[in-house]
């Protein structure tokens, strides 16, 4: 195919230049329904989340942590008890997704978890992202370097190893548990115990980009080892990351919510999908919206990113360009 | 081939150490020891606190407390913090329970993934093809106590499947055949769970091995013999993609201890996930250090026979 679209340029003598591979990337990702789909439910739930800390932090109709005893348990679409004081009514005029076991407006904390589950996912993987990056790159360009008795490449790959030999959950389970429970603790742990995937592709792609003439041409002009390392062979080293970025942000989400069944998880008052996933178990019979909402939520997020996951892989993946 | 194994061994040697080095020194570092599980308890006075430490030699110095473990565990001393007991009998009694699930969970999980996916690597592009993609990614995006609960509401409400614990409260007395019946099914729901996730993973790796293998040229070959597509699928090109899978045997150890906390505790399974869980809770740092070893020791056997399986299988690879 695109043989015959550069005869058909030539008999026309003008000489298209070849797309980009970001764009060549782009129109395979755009051909994929499944990945597309990802990528719309995405933007729309980014959206929904900038909207929704916007109004559960300023606006009081959509306070998650206002409580309203007398319209606790209320099913989705209720209308709002006369007893609940003006200004603890929410905003919209009714219970769009129900309440919970303390009244509380199920919808502003599925607003709230949107922002929290997002940002855990994001954050945890940025840590990740970073560290993977950092080892891999280190391991991949000053492998030959040697400290005493063992190379840089050994040293890191071993402590990759040693990370690795750790049953992932049962080690985040771990140290979820014995430090002070808190968000940012949880970023961190599911960060620090899943940066070894993309330290070791990392690594393996600049052991081949190391060798390669524009590296050697980079050195040959005195650019710094940072500049080199991270302007000039990163970028081609980033379409595994890219993926397994966008992959390693579901399983956060999924662990934090695995996490807040076992109790580990966000504490209140903060609202994550998780822990009001793990919350409405109690109330699986008496009031299921409070256990179908978050779940649904969690499986559409996550199936979504693990989607674009895969679609990013088909549409980097060099042996399928130029289609 | 011999050298190859022993240096093999022996670096694996090395890297458990530093684990159990790595393990010990987190565990005891992180804020939160076994003697302040009761702060509130006004009857703990200072000194309790102190003799408490020093029985479990929490006042040591850290090196030597990695030393007085290491010692006590391969002596079989080691005893839990919570109640004195020794800690591998009471290892090994969880371990054995949590076995069925996981033989169970392995060969459902073996026996319905390739199928699958040699199907679909087949008809790519097919509906059949498309639509186990979709549920397979479905499958891995589901937070699997959610699943366990739907499946757990629907299987009792219709079938009446019983889904708690290994065996009916009482049934002790009954024949031993209607108890060994007993025990099979409460492990249909628990192990099936436990392998959907694997199925959805492994059935994808399948297929896609599958596709790379169907696209070479030896495969071309096979057709342009005349040979039916039978044959050439299951004769020519499984075996070739069938080669990676050898290693996956090794990898799937681990999962015996790290993959079954979650659903051990919805099933009320008396299985070392549990233990380890139980164990964490109660800052019983033998235990939690002694399931994280085993963990990590199964770990690194698992690499090991996978390194050498796949060595015996392809003989393209070299043992150098």
């Amino acid at each position: 195919m695109a043989y015959s679209a550069t005869t058909l340029d030539q008999t026309n003598s003008t000489i298209a230049p070849p797309d980009s591979p970001a764009r060549q990337a782009w129109r395979i990702l755009k051909q994929d329904r499944l990945a597309s789909a990802g990528l719309i439910i995405l933007a729309v739930l980014i959206l929904i989340a900038i909207a929704g800390k916007w109004l559960t932090d300023t606006q009081t109709g959509f306070d998650p942590a206002t409580v309203r005893l007398v319209d606790k348990l209320r099913p989705p679409m209720a209308s709002i008890s006369d007893l609940v004081p003006t200004e603890e009514r929410p905003a919209l005029g009714f219970y769009l997704l129900g309440t919970d076991d303390l009244g509380r407006d199920v919808f502003s904390r599925m607003l709230q978890g949107s922002v929290v589950s997002l940002t855990i996912g994001f954050v945890a993987v940025g840590i990740a992202t970073v560290l993977g990056i950092f080892f891999g790159a280190l391991a991949g360009y000053y492998g030959d370097k040697r400290l005493g008795f063992i190379s840089v490449d050994n040293l890191i790959m071993r402590f990759t190893d040693v990370m690795l030999c750790f049953p992932t959950f049962f080690l985040i389970l771990t140290a979820v548990a014995l430090l002070p429970p808190s968000i940012y603790n949880i970023m961190a742990i599911i960060g620090l115990t899943s940066w070894m995937g993309t330290a070791r592709f990392v690594r393996a792609e600049f052991l081949s980009l190391r060798e390669q003439d524009f590296v050697e041409a980079a050195r040959a002009l005195g650019l710094p080892a940072w500049r080199v390392l991270f302007i000039h062979m990163l970028p081609n080293a980033m379409a595994p990351v890219l993926v397994s970025a966008t992959i390693g942000v579901a399983s956060a989400i999924l662990t934090e919510s695995a996490l807040s069944f076992l109790g580990f998880g966000v504490q209140p008052p903060d609202a994550t999908w998780g822990n009001i996933l793990s919350d409405g178990k109690s109330y699986i019979f008496d009031a299921p919206w409070l256990f179908f909402f978050p779940g649904f939520a969690i499986v559409i997020v996550v199936l979504a990113f693990n989607l674009l996951g895969e679609g990013l892989r088909e549409a980097l993946n060099p042996k399928l360009r130029s289609r | 081939m011999r050298a190859f194994l022993i240096r093999n061994f022996l670096q694996r040697l090395l890297l458990l150490f530093f684990v159990s080095v790595i393990a010990h020194a987190m565990v005891h570092i992180a804020p939160g020891e076994p003697s302040e599980v009761d702060p509130a308890n006004p009857r703990m006075k200072p000194e309790d606190i102190a003799k408490i430490r020093a029985a479990f030699h929490l006042d040591e110095p850290l090196h030597l407390q990695y030393v007085y473990w290491m010692r006590d565990l391969f002596t079989g001393e080691l005893k839990s913090f919570k109640d004195s007991q020794p800690v591998l009998p009471k290892i090994a009694g969880r371990f054995v329970n949590s076995l069925p699930i996981f033989i169970c969970a392995t060969l459902i999980v073996w026996t319905l993934a390739f199928p699958t996916g040699i199907h679909a690597a087949v008809r790519r592009g097919s509906f059949y093809d498309r639509g186990s993609t979709f549920v397979a990614y479905s499958l891995i995006s589901i937070p699997g106590f959610f699943l366990a609960y739907l499946v757990i509401l629907w299987v009792v409400q219709q079938f009446g499947i019983p889904v708690i614990g290994m065996r009916t409260f009482g049934a002790s007395e009954a024949q031993p055949w209607l108890r060994f019946m007993d025990r099979i099914w409460h492990l249909v729901i628990p192990s099936l769970m436990s392998a959907l996730v694997g199925i959805a993973v492994l059935s994808r790796y399948v297929r896609s091995q599958m596709v790379d293998v169907l696209q070479q040229e030896y495969v071309r070959t096979a057709r342009a013999k005349g040979l039916d597509n039978d044959t050439v699928i299951y004769r020519h090109a499984l075996r070739n993609a069938l080669l990676p899978f050898i290693t996956m045997f090794g990898l799937m150890l681990p999962a015996l201890i790290g993959g079954s906390v979650i659903f051990e505790q919805i099933f009320a399974w008396p299985g070392i996930g549990r233990l380890g869980y139980e164990a964490i809770l109660a800052r019983d740092f033998p235990l939690v250090l002694t399931i994280n070893f085993i963990a990590a020791v199964l770990t690194l056997a698992g690499t090991f026979l996978s390194d050498v399986m796949y060595a015996m299988a392809d003989p393209r690879i070299r043992l150098s």
